[in-house]
């Protein structure tokens, strides 16, 4: 029953959010403000990710080719199709649902527990539209992250195949332009964008409603991480069972 | 003017308000006291529609505030200023920031016309060089004026304060309770103050409710308080010593 609740809870915050929404020129600020906290901030620890998970996928793939019979250019080829389908969009993901998760359901908790958002809510300011609808927006600008993911993965690929000795950086190269679908871009987007909407809002949801102390904050984290990461990891079946089988 | 009629507040099988009824006029200042858990907090945030009570009901001026639609509770909560016990000032903004927020949301003023009226109200609550701290900054007195500064910041029709005094030194917190009264007779506005200090209630407790158990146990002023022979409403207002020498005083003369 209680997951039940939380679940209609959800919908109508959801639907709360784009009622009464506050002014343009306050937004504007709030949303700038978030694409620097939750994307710009997110860029970094993205980027070394990546690149060494780009590294790592390469070895393997390399290592686990051992029949003469295959060509070294397939292991540029296995490494962009790992890196695009589900490394980039769906495991930085999850890394995300800690980063940012976290810090949206800290900090819009803390707003909670001090009496920020009933203060918000007295003056007449719809809380859910100020603290939530930014978020929401500056994620749009996730894919952009993403993107950064994939190049980087790919680049931390051709490191390690070229450094580490495992084939030559034009059979790597052949590999990565082989049989390239373009659909697999807008799979691997789609899916972004949809985990993005996800990542603003569960976390959200989790601070917004939490009951309690500082305590509860941090426990409150942690469950938003636990179900922004269960529902992303959901998603990305049903959405690869829908657009790719 | 507000008018609550038999307000009833139940968490689960609680009764935490048990059918209050009271009014609270304009351009005077209204106490609500009583002992910690009698219920003070809850009833607040009854008037101020963060808690849905379970029956009774609460009118601002010819407005019944459940039967309001989410948009016109958010108009009306437009016109009221809070001060929050805890202040509730808001972390990620400076303190000039903070007063500016409630022009910034419901007015077109421009920045400057902003941060003049923000300047003058902190300098109403003695906090003018203060401006370009933030929260964590200040102390709790500091937050506290703050914190009454952007509730009066946008001129409102009507203002409730959580323990506007609790943290603040005795000369503060005259000039607070001087401050929240003039502002009540400037604007004619209906302030609601939740209260611990007795100083407050000798000094601005125009009308005052007592509140024991969810139950509205006394009403009067701070001049019937005096003469009031109701034992709870005694032994609360004066239990310390100091207290009872004023009322002794007082009757005597």
């Amino acid at each position: 029953m209680n997951y039940l609740h939380n679940i209609g809870s959800y919908f109508l915050m959801i639907v709360e959010m784009f009622r009464k929404p506050t002014k343009q020129s306050v937004m504007k600020n709030l949303i700038l403000k978030e694409v620097e906290d939750l994307v710009i901030g997110s860029l970094g620890i993205v980027a070394f990710i990546s690149f060494f998970v780009g590294g790592v996928i390469t070895i393997q793939t390399a290592l686990n080719i051992t029949s003469p019979l295959i060509p070294k250019y397939l292991v540029g080829f296995a490494t962009r199709q790992s890196v695009i389908l589900e490394f980039a969009p769906t495991f930085i993901s999850v890394i995300m649902a800690g980063k940012v998760g976290s810090f949206i359901t800290s900090s819009i908790g803390t707003m909670r527990v001090t009496e920020q958002i009933d203060a918000l809510e007295v003056m007449g300011v719809n809380s859910i539209n100020y603290l939530v609808f930014p978020k929401m927006i500056a994620m749009l600008l996730y894919p952009f992250v993403i993107s950064i993911a994939m190049f980087l993965g790919i680049i931390g690929g051709m490191a390690a195949c070229v450094y580490g000795g495992f084939s030559t950086l034009e059979d790597y190269i052949t590999g990565i332009q082989l049989d390239f679908i373009p659909f697999h871009m807008a799979y691997a987007f789609i899916k972004t964008l949809v985990f993005a909407f996800i990542l603003a809002t569960i976390p959200s949801f989790h601070g917004y409603y939490m009951k309690g102390g500082a305590l509860e904050v941090g426990k409150a984290s942690t469950v938003a991480f636990v179900w922004t990461s269960v529902v992303i990891i959901l998603l990305n079946y049903i959405l690869t069972q829908m657009l790719l089988s | 003017m507000i008018n609550v009629t038999n307000l009833h507040k139940s968490f689960g099988d609680v009764q935490v308000l048990k059918g209050i009824s009271t009014s609270f006029e304009q351009g005077k200042t209204n106490l609500i006291i009583g002992q910690s858990g009698s219920g003070k907090t809850v009833f607040l945030k009854c008037l101020l529609g963060l808690f849905n009570y379970t029956k009774g009901s609460i009118i601002y001026d010819d407005q019944t505030f459940t039967d309001l639609s989410e948009d016109e509770k958010r108009n009306l909560r437009s016109k009221i200023g809070m001060v929050f016990q805890g202040s509730a000032l808001f972390d990620s903004m400076t303190i000039e920031e903070n007063v500016m927020f409630p022009l910034r949301m419901f007015t077109n003023q421009s920045v400057s016309e902003m941060q003049d009226r923000a300047n003058f109200v902190l300098k109403r609550v003695n906090l003018e060089n203060a401006q370009q701290k933030m929260p964590s900054e200040a102390s709790g007195g500091m937050q506290k004026r703050v914190a009454i500064a952007r509730a009066i910041v946008n001129n409102p029709k009507y203002l409730f304060c959580d323990e506007p005094n609790s943290g603040l030194d005795p000369k503060t917190a005259i000039v607070i309770d001087n401050l929240i009264q003039e502002i009540t007779k400037e604007y004619n506005i209906v302030t609601v103050i939740n209260s611990h200090d007795m100083n407050s209630v000798m000094e601005i407790g125009e009308k005052i409710v007592f509140l024991k158990d969810g139950e509205k146990a006394w009403e009067g002023t701070k001049d019937t308080i005096f003469r009031t022979d109701n034992e709870a409403v005694s032994s609360f207002v004066y239990s310390s010593n100091l207290f009872k020498k004023v009322r002794e005083m007082y009757l005597r003369s």
